[in-house]
């Protein structure tokens, strides 16, 4: 299958847990063992205490829209996807923000609504990414 | 003493006392962005009545280091800057460049700006920012519009903010655009044409996006003591502040609120010993429409939410009460990618009644606040041509 979209290449070594994570149908985020500090994106310090105890916990999946757009056009030269679809920065249950795209959705800014309650959908890409989307909870 | 106590100090110190744009601006495929770097230098130096063998300390940001703009101007500077913080690089080297003239680390200081945003000519490729890759990319986000929505879209749903009130901001600054001849867009726009403009990403249609363009600018400071033999009225450099928060949006803490600009418009108010209320000029990078009105609100000059009631006609419009964005902005003036070089030049030029029929009358203190990124990082300046 022709990929439709740029995807991270190489995976640092940083991230490679969250994309393993996601192949598993996980959405691990970072913890901190010092201060239990829960973040996104993930550091080797924690942002909070800086302590460099961090270890990974499974989400909830679930969360709410903090934001989003419509796009109407590609953005990058690798991306094939046909518009418009989706951008969203969700706010996860276990607090932090990550962004991603709203799917199963009219993209439609009178249908859309910040904060409406969103959950995960793991959508399969290649065999090693899997990306986190999400829909609005039903 | 406190550190607050020496930035008072050297309130006044310094003085732009050049600033011109390349050449020409606009589309130029046949200039690469060295040579407008080039052109904006010799243009301010000579505005200031200086000759390039009299600078002595490069300040710059972007493709192309302070080391090479000196090699291409042929002088060995003593004092190089490179901050990049984004687009407001060059408003908070006014600061590094007041610090640096003081202690005698330089006697003349050029910040320039050259970019062939629009015809990518001498231009190194784009590198990709790898946090991006990894986290944002696979999502379809890539550049200023897929990111400054959010910010938008989160103000219209805390705030109510409507598309007609952001469109409003893209009409004050074309009516000011109308006036300046080296303005790209100056034909006639209604809240009507912009709603009506080409959809790019909700809630961004054409028309609230800046231009993109190649363009140079540059000014150049030097002490107060000197400044008084260059060719013109000097501009004192009242305050400085710079400030920086996040540069992925998702680590910002509050979308609607830039912590960075709060940051380093207090300081620059402190330094000069104004107050919100002072300015009667104001030049704010212009990226998005929405832009604009939430740098007012996170400077504490408009209440949270209301930043947009500043650009209704009859305030911010040309006559009107207070005067934003006087060169047609980003949005209709020139955007080449990194803008901040551009307000300056319009402050300096506005302080020293240089702007013809879009002079500001009686203008004695103009405030410059750019962004850099996603409103990640700021610079402020509060500037005077009285001391
Ligand atoms: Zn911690």
């Amino acid at each position: 299958m022709e990929i439709d979209r740029p995807i991270p290449s190489p995976i640092t070594p940083e991230a490679k847990p969250f994309w393993d994570g996601l192949r598993e149908h996980r959405l691990l985020l970072p913890k901190c063992g010092a201060c239990g500090h829960v973040f996104f994106y993930p550091r080797v310090l924690c942002p909070r205490c800086h302590a460099r105890d961090v270890g990974w916990i499974q989400a909830s999946g679930k969360g709410k829209l903090h934001a989003f757009e419509i796009a109407y056009q590609a953005f990058n030269k690798a991306w094939k996807v046909k518009p418009p679809w989706v951008l969203a920065m969700v706010e996860l249950a276990e607090g932090p923000r990550l962004m991603t795209n709203l799917v199963n959705v009219e993209p439609d800014p009178k249908v859309i609504k910040c904060d409406m309650p969103v959950q995960i959908v793991f959508s399969k890409l290649t065999d090693e990414i899997t990306l986190p989307l999400f829909e609005p909870t039903r | 003493m406190s550190a607050v106590a020496d930035l008072k100090s050297l309130s006044n110190s310094v003085c732009v006392v050049g600033a011109d744009e390349s050449d020409e601006i606009g589309a130029l495929p046949h200039k690469s962005q060295l040579t407008l770097h080039l052109e904006a230098v010799r243009n301010a130096v000579s505005d200031a009545g200086l000759r390039i063998s009299d600078v002595d300390g490069i300040f710059t940001a972007g493709q192309h280091s302070p080391a090479l703009l000196g090699e291409a101007l042929g002088i060995a500077p003593r004092y190089v800057d490179g901050t990049s913080v984004g687009g407001c690089s060059f408003i908070i080297m006014v600061g590094h460049a007041v610090a640096a003239l003081h202690h005698g680390l330089c006697d003349v200081a050029v910040i320039s700006h050259g970019e062939s945003g629009r015809s990518g000519v001498g231009v190194s490729p784009r590198r990709d920012t790898s946090l991006t890759g990894q986290y944002e990319a696979p999502f379809g986000f890539g550049g200023a519009p897929t990111l400054f929505g959010m910010i938008t879209t989160r103000h219209m749903h805390e705030y109510g903010t409507t598309l007609e009130q952001w469109a409003q901001v893209a009409v004050s600054t074309r009516k000011w655009a109308m006036l300046n001849p080296k303005a790209l867009r100056r034909e006639p726009l209604t809240v009507a044409d912009v709603l009506a403009s080409r959809p790019v990403v909700y809630p961004f249609n054409v028309l609230n996006i800046c231009l993109v363009t190649d363009a140079g600018g540059a000014v150049v400071l030097t002490r107060a003591d000197r400044a008084r033999d260059c060719a013109k009225k000097p501009v004192y450099v009242r305050g400085v502040g710079e400030g920086t928060e996040h540069v992925m949006l998702t680590q910002m803490k509050d979308l609607t609120f830039s912590e960075a600009t709060r940051l380093a418009g207090e300081k620059a108010f402190r330094m000069a010993g104004v107050t919100h209320r002072d300015f009667d000029h104001i030049m704010l990078y212009d990226a998005f429409t929405s832009g604009p009105p939430l740098m007012l609100e996170s400077l504490g000059i408009a209440k949270r939410g209301e930043g947009v009631h500043f650009f209704a006609e009859g305030r911010s419009t040309p006559g009107g009460a207070l005067p934003i964005n006087t060169n047609g902005g980003g949005l209709s003036y020139t955007h080449s990618g990194m803008y901040g070089i551009f307000p300056i030049i319009e402050a300096t030029r506005q302080l020293r009644g240089e702007c013809g029929g879009r002079q500001v009358p009686n203008v004695k203190l103009s405030l410059v606040n750019g962004m850099g990124g996603m409103l990640s990082a700021a610079g402020t300046l509060v500037l005077s041509n009285e001391r």
